[in-house]
């Protein structure tokens, strides 16, 4: 099968185009590894013009305020630990798009285990309760409905 | 009785129903973040001057001492126009001084130029273009414009309002609470 030379191209085109990224290149800094943990903290830090989006992700004027911001910062030294809670700081856990493990989020970390817990547990019983009506039919008939069975049948004794 | 767990999905769909609703028409607006500066001291300010207006600016001293409006703007924000009356209605009251942030300008001159067109209703205005340069406006973890703070005499942010400042708002709480602060 010969496939046509623009489906092939535009097949490639597809395949190779990587996600576009927010990042402009002039926000990027010199040093390499500075901007490999500059990308890594924008991702885990929500846009709060967005809401949905990281900074890392968003075109947002704020985004990219706080994506320089957080460069700057690690220019001076910070670390990765300090330039997250220099924006914490500023806007709250509410700017993690991973919250933290705390008091106030247990409710959001153990929900959903709990409430799987509790699905298993109704599923289990559910099928418990209905094994004891299945060994009964195994059993066969009692005298009576065997009786009822042929007169229903008209086969009279 | 054993009839009724059948309905039980229904019961528990209605419910969540019951819970979006209200959340929906009478819940928190997600887009209002609580900011986690209420009752901290005011981030250290040192702003320059809106070119064209004066080139005083805004520094923490400006601030405290008295109760005071921290006013976040833009010329490129639609909502500050709409708020923008009421402002100046403020500032006729002479109840608390009005201080202005002009925040994310693409010019810096074009705060001063909205000014001019809409009236001047702020005692300091500090010129924050955002970083590398400034970040008050980050410091004040603000969202977006406009957003008003209300600081009390000892420099200690005490609330915050996003959105424009309408007259309900007005009356109803920034007044109120302006003058319960302003009591020795």
């Amino acid at each position: 099968m010969r496939l046509p030379k623009a489906f092939v191209a535009a097949l490639a085109a597809f395949l190779l185009a990587g996600p576009a990224h927010a990042v402009n290149p002039d926000e990027m800094l010199k040093d390499p590894v500075l901007e490999e943990r500059a990308r890594e903290i924008s991702k885990g830090l929500r846009c709060v013009v967005c809401q949905n989006q990281s900074i890392d992700d968003s075109d947002a004027d704020l985004a990219r305020d706080l994506r320089v911001l957080v460069r700057q910062r690690l220019k001076a030294g910070d670390s990765d630990e300090q330039v997250v809670q220099f924006v914490v700081a500023r806007y709250g856990d509410y700017v993690l798009l991973k919250p933290p493990f705390k008091s106030s989020t247990y409710v959001l970390w153990f929900g959903p285990p709990v409430l799987a817990l509790i699905a298993i547990a109704a599923l289990i019983a559910f099928f418990r309760r209905r094994r004891p009506e299945a060994v009964e039919a195994r059993r066969g008939l009692t005298p009576e409905e065997e009786r009822r069975l042929k007169k229903l049948l008209g086969d009279n004794p | 009785m054993r009839r009724a767990l059948y309905l039980l999905p229904v019961v528990l769909f209605l419910g969540l129903a019951a819970v979006f609703l209200y959340q929906l028409s009478f819940g928190r607006d997600p887009r209002d973040i609580p900011s986690v500066l209420i009752n901290r001291p005011l981030p250290p300010l040192d702003l320059p001057g809106v070119p064209g207006r004066d080139d005083i600016g805004l520094k923490s001293e400006h601030i405290t001492g008295q109760v005071s409006l921290i006013n976040i703007f833009g010329s490129w924000c639609v909502a500050c126009v709409a708020e923008h009356p009421m402002l100046l209605q403020i500032r006729k009251t002479g109840l608390v001084p009005v201080h202005g942030i002009d925040w994310n300008e693409k010019n810096p001159e074009d705060g001063s130029r909205w000014l001019k067109r809409n009236g001047d209703p702020y005692d300091r205005v500090g010129l924050d273009l955002g970083p590398p340069k400034t970040n008050a406006a980050i410091d004040f973890g603000v969202t977006g414009a406009p957003e008003t703070f209300v600081v009390d005499a000892s420099g200690n942010i005490r609330y915050k309002h996003t959105g424009p400042i309408t007259p309900e708002v007005w009356t109803d709480t920034l007044a109120p609470m302006i003058k319960e602060l302003q009591k020795p």
